[in-house]
């Protein structure tokens, strides 16, 4: 998928809306080790822009990358402490 | 002839190792400010039971606690009902009283309305996939979400403090929410 990163866990949120991806994914986050990249699966539109925001306002994760598909949006969400 | 102060020390002037310790005290009470300030903090007054009104006070206090907020609910008068474990599970919405309804009010305040414009939205909640109110209350009590329920309305709305979910908190007023709304980054009233 992306050779920059491996991706340590993924989660499907797909059908779920808000705040569910946002909520799920920092749930996620916290079961993993310090370094790990989360894949997030999501068929929420408003979690581009959601899990962005959830990101970049949270302390200890990291947006890599977000990427749109045909149906399904995914993020790739580092854990940094 | 000059009029500034002399260099030379008079009486009242403090010495050097007055001013050292002056400034570590100041650097100190600097980093304990500065340290608590690290984690925020959103303090909501819920004041609505209505199925409509139940949802925003519950996604922005789970979606805070995602950020890592210190959150606190606090839940009063028709907001005791988002946290009364029997009635949570069956909020209405009102038909009358919204003209953004697809009926005029005359229609809408027939015995009865209610229930069908609440079966309505909940069909469309279950269609959408949109989360629950126990499944967003339960998910905010799992991410250290504190509910306050009001003491003075559970007594006045005759309930008993076991009609509450688990993990909710009781026995508390008005200084209660007011000291936490003083101490947070956001306030909120819905």
């Amino acid at each position: 998928m992306n050779a920059e990163f491996d991706i340590a866990e993924t989660l499907d949120v797909k059908g779920a809306s808000c705040p569910m991806p946002v909520v799920k994914t920092k749930s996620a986050i916290d079961d993993l080790a310090e370094g790990d990249v989360l894949e997030v699966l999501a068929t929420d539109p408003g979690s581009m822009s959601d899990i962005d925001g959830w990101a970049a306002g949270t302390a200890g994760v990291e947006l890599v990358d977000q990427e749109e598909g045909d149906d399904v949006y995914k993020h790739y969400v580092r854990k940094t402490e | 002839m000059s009029t500034d102060t002399p260099d030379a020390p008079s009486d009242d002037t403090p010495s050097r190792a007055e001013l050292a310790a002056r400034v570590d005290e100041l650097e100190d009470a600097l980093a304990e400010a500065t340290s608590e300030d690290d984690t925020k903090k959103m303090s909501i007054i819920a004041t609505k039971g209505t199925l409509d009104m139940a949802y925003p006070p519950l996604i922005l206090a789970s979606t805070a606690a995602a950020f890592g907020y210190e959150v606190t609910v606090f839940h009063t008068f028709w907001g005791l009902d988002i946290l009364h474990e029997e009635r949570s599970k069956n909020l209405k919405l009102s038909s009358v009283g919204n003209p953004n309804m697809p009926m005029p009010n005359a229609v809408a305040a027939i015995p009865g309305m209610d229930r069908v414009t609440t079966k309505m939205m909940e069909k469309r909640i279950a269609n959408n996939d949109t989360a629950t109110i126990e499944e967003l209350l339960e998910t905010s009590l799992d991410m250290g979400v504190e509910f306050q329920a009001c003491q003075m309305t559970i007594d006045l709305m005759d309930y008993d403090e076991d009609d509450f979910y688990d993990g909710v908190t009781t026995g508390v007023g008005a200084a209660t929410a007011l000291q936490d709304m003083a101490d947070a980054d956001i306030q909120l009233l819905v």
